[in-house]
């Protein structure tokens, strides 16, 4: 392997493992007990060291040792982790990234900058390694007084374990291998009978190499197995083996006593034993606990030899005083995760270059496609035509799917902005909660690339001018923490994404006088409260009237509009006094091919996308002749004659036609003069010099005959038509010259 | 489709205005000949195939496929003189790839025909006169003395300048 390759796989996972641990970080600041978080910490920090380790970048090796070893005690419960602890490693995860950035750069060489940022924070962490052992013991008996009025309270053995699945412990006999079995077939016939849970190798017998006989078998198997089972079905997995192996199976739903027998059958050390049986997901660690106390207690003897090294499930479970549902939830989770790690571990990173390659390709393939099936028609050879139709529903699916392979969730994107949230609402001294919901709506990646600033620009916005400080908040009646949600999902071939704040909306008063001392505005013009809202959209104009280190800084809204126009998308903004303010972003889903209608207007061809298309229907020239709407079932249907939106002069052919379409909530009607049917096609960009036309035109398109056509721009047709009636006065910005 | 009469690497020549001598494509636009340094020039091929957009100002004639890419038809004729051009056997678009703001953009120009691509020498490069030539003149990068005639050296930035052209079809 090509160790460049390598160092940059090793750069990649390493930023992925960082993102996942501030991830954690930030759950385990709202919720300390999270052992799944904690966990992630602890194999984010243990991974990048043993890969840094591999290239031999001591400098991260010895920095995440400390971190690791810090998040280890964490994780024994040895230390717990408090706010303090977590801005610590945040300010750590922060670090690693800066030396990673630094591998990528290919300097090796640290400035003595870093040098010293990295020694300040190996001391800090060196503080909870060292001073810590103190508090503990201090709070230890208290610990132990809880802990034994809530065994008494609940009596545990006796309770069964909640878990579906059954439980399989199998040490081999030496003789295995030179019976002729392989200890992992077994193991393989077991995910056929039912889903693997978890299985767990114990390796404890295996001696030092010298004593070691290649030929034995040392391993055994702790084995969660789910599913639709009986005992026999499990044990005939083992057969051929009986005499070779030591098995036992637990059912389903066992009681403690039963586990904690199994424990003491079994030649190694209980501890290990049973926080395998956690792992398995088995036993919870109370149902662990409490059962081996209890035992300790009946044998009445000193079984708490290991009572220095005091176990991790007693300080989790007594300490926070978790309920057994939390834990079992949290359990159920980090299965849960188990099963997103196994999915992650089938996915394939694949260079984004090749995929736009292969996205390009597709779009050709579109293109040939629809020739070809032009010229069969023209052919009129039945066999052909349907030869060639089969072909492009084929290309029609491939699109489809290559199409879906640039399509990325948007959660990862949202999740950036929780650390974001963290630290500036502390640089504000304002209290804001994030909320997320829609994660899991997917887009194109090369648009999630690019929304990335404008929503950084926004979320930064809301928590600087919208939210309010906490004092104003609660003597505006409203709770002290402001809420920040971001929000996304779909909605007629588009994504919409929401971001929203509970603050004090947009002061539409010092917006116009703002836009007045610009000369953005003549004074006493008439304007809508939504025209006013949208002036802050307008090239320089910022009404913060202090200019602080988050937004004012010259990038104002008018670049996030233009971010958001160049990705033929559309901003919208709804605010109201003393309730907060809404930003919603409407983007299309993927900026490379779409499913068209087409349609002729003149000697010209052009494409509505077929998202927005709802119906077709006959033009009646007596309706029509005189006003611009018609009777659509009851409703009244406005509509654009694009024969006259176009300026052509020539007389319109007798029958004509209304397509209707709906975009964003608004519905109308354009009338063309023919029907061409549907098409696929490969957006292409307008190019300098027919910018001028984005108002009507969101791109062009090559047709099978190999002509060109003008997709039609529908937001901004349906924008233009509205500003066009909605009297003079209005001035909008987007209305191209060219019609007013 | 459009068959390419004429498609040929730059050859390694002189930018106009440039110490030696250049190679020039000259045309003829309205009767009048005009030259564009070879450089700038990605092909030649005939008229046709050309989807009208609307709202464009009569200089674009509308927009041609070349092999996949949409490109703007520019009626040079119209440009000059306001009228557009009468199209004949001879009609061509020659290709010119533009560099605007580090983006290359293509833009098709229409012209009645292609003569030759000829070499003319720093030396007989007279700078143009301050009117006269019937065009604007910031679009002349100088004159051409070929035989004892003038030949008119356009500079492409300008004649094609986009936002120059967009905000005339505004």
């Amino acid at each position: 392997m090509n160790l460049d390759s390598a160092q940059q796989t090793f750069i990649e996972e390493s930023r992925d493992l960082l993102a996942t641990m501030e991830d954690a970080l930030l759950t385990l600041e709202s919720a300390p007990q999270d052992a799944d978080a904690t966990n992630a910490v602890f194999r984010a920090m243990h991974t990048i060291k043993g890969a840094a380790g591999i290239f031999g970048f001591e400098v991260i090796v010895d920095f995440t040792h400390v971190a690791e070893s810090v998040m280890d005690r964490v994780r024994d419960g040895e230390l717990a982790v408090d706010d303090r602890l977590i801005a610590l490693l945040l300010l750590c995860q922060d670090h690693i990234a800066t030396l990673i950035d630094r591998v990528d750069g290919g300097e090796e060489a640290l400035d003595a900058d870093l040098v010293t940022a990295g020694d300040t924070l190996t001391q800090g962490l060196r503080g909870y390694l060292d001073g810590n052992a103190t508090d503990r013991s201090g709070a230890a008996p208290a610990e132990g007084g809880e802990r034994g009025g809530m065994r008494t309270a609940r009596s545990p053995a006796g309770a069964a374990v909640r878990t579906e699945a059954w439980h399989v412990s199998v040490r081999f006999d030496q003789g295995l291998l030179r019976n002729g079995f392989d200890p992992l077939a077994f193991v393989r016939f077991l995910a056929t009978l039912g889903e693997l849970r978890h299985v767990a190798l114990i390796d404890d017998a295996l001696p030092s190499p010298e004593s070691m006989d290649p030929e034995a078998c040392y391993l055994g198997f702790e084995i969660s197995l789910a599913g639709d089972l009986d005992k026999a079905t499990i044990e005939s997995a083992f057969e051929f083996v009986e005499a070779d192996c030591t098995l036992t199976i637990l059912p389903p739903n066992s009681q403690v006593e039963a586990y904690i027998q199994l424990i003491q059958d079994l030649p190694e050390c209980e501890r290990r034993l049973g926080e395998i049986l956690v792992a398995c997901g088995s036993l919870t660690e109370r149902e662990l606990e409490e059962g081996l106390n209890f035992q300790a207690a009946s044998v009445a003897s000193a079984a708490q030899t290991q009572a220095g090294a005091q176990p991790l499930g007693e300080i989790l479970v007594s300490q926070g005083r978790v309920q057994p549902e939390v834990v079992d939830a949290a359990l159920a989770k980090q299965r849960r995760t188990r099963d997103a790690k196994t999915r992650e571990a089938r996915a394939i990173r694949v260079d984004a270059a090749k995929l736009d390659d292969l996205i390009n390709l597709v779009g050709e393939l579109v293109i040939a496609g629809s020739a070809a099936e032009m010229l069969a028609q023209r052919t009129r050879q039945r066999a052909l035509v349907e030869a060639n139709a089969g072909i492009s529903q084929l290309v029609g699916a491939i699109r489809d799917s290559a199409l879906r392979l640039r399509m990325v969730e948007i959660g990862e994107t949202f999740n950036r902005f929780r650390r974001v949230v963290r630290d500036v609402s502390q640089e504000l001294g304002k209290d804001i909660g994030l909320m997320i919901t829609g994660a899991e709506t997917e887009l194109d990646k090369s648009v999630v690339e690019r929304i990335g600033d404008p929503l950084m620009h926004l979320v930064r916005n809301a928590m600087d001018h919208g939210l309010e400080s906490p004092e104003r908040r609660l003597a505006a009646g409203k709770p002290a923490q402001g809420a920040l949600r971001l929000n996304a999902y779909h909605e007629s071939g588009s994504i919409v994404i929401e971001i929203a704040d509970d603050g004090a909306g947009l002061d539409r008063a010092r917006i116009r006088a703002k836009a007045e001392e610009r000369g953005l505005i003549q004074p006493g013009q008439s304007l809508s409260d939504q025209e006013i809202d949208h002036l802050i959209f307008e090239p320089g104009f910022s009404t913060a009237s202090e200019v602080t280190n988050l937004s004012g800084r010259g990038v104002g809204m008018d670049v996030v509009r233009r971010n958001i126009d160049a990705l033929r998308g559309s901003i919208g903004l709804e605010s109201r006094p003393g309730e907060g303010t809404t930003v919603s972003i409407r983007l299309p889903l993927t900026l490379a091919i779409i499913d068209g209608f087409l349609v002729g207007v003149g000697e010209g061809a052009f494409v509505i996308p077929l998202d927005c298309v709802v119906e077709c229907m006959r033009c009646d020239p007596s309706e029509t002749q005189d006003q611009d709407y018609i009777n659509l079932r009851g409703q009244v249907l406005p509509f654009l004659r694009l024969r006259s939106l176009f300026g052509l002069s020539d007389p319109p052919p007798r029958r004509q036609n209304i397509v209707v379409i709906q975009f964003a909530g608004q519905r109308l009607g354009l009338v063309v003069d023919r029907l061409l049917g549907e098409c696929q096609t490969v957006i292409k960009p307008l190019g300098r010099l027919l910018s001028h036309l984005r108002g009507f035109f969101a791109g062009s398109t090559i047709l099978g005959s190999g002509d060109v056509a003008m997709i039609l721009d529908v937001q901004e047709l349906i924008r233009t038509a509205v500003a066009r009636d909605a009297g003079a006065g209005d001035r909008h910005p987007q209305v191209p010259a060219a019609i007013q | 489709m459009d068959s390419a009469i004429l498609s040929q690497d730059p050859p390694a020549a002189e930018a106009p205005g440039g110490e030696g001598s250049g190679q020039y494509l000259t045309f003829s636009v309205a009767g009048q000949m005009y030259g564009i340094g070879i450089l700038a020039i990605k092909e030649i091929i005939q008229y046709g195939n050309v989807s009208a957009v609307p709202m464009m100002p009569d200089f674009i004639r509308g927009v041609i496929n070349l092999r996949g890419a949409v490109v703007p038809v520019l009626d040079l004729a119209a440009r000059f003189h306001g009228t557009p051009a009468t199209l004949g056997r001879r009609s061509c678009v020659v290709v010119v790839e533009l560099s605007e703001d580090e983006q290359d953009q293509d833009i098709g120009v229409l012209v009645d025909s292609v003569s030759a691509v000829l070499e003319i020498s720093a030396n007989d490069i007279e700078s143009p006169p301050a009117f006269g030539t019937g065009i604007r003149n910031d679009f002349i990068a100088g004159m051409g003395k070929v035989d004892g005639r003038f030949v008119i050296l356009l500079d492409p930035e300008r004649v094609l300048h986009s936002q120059d052209l967009a905000a005339s079809a505004a």
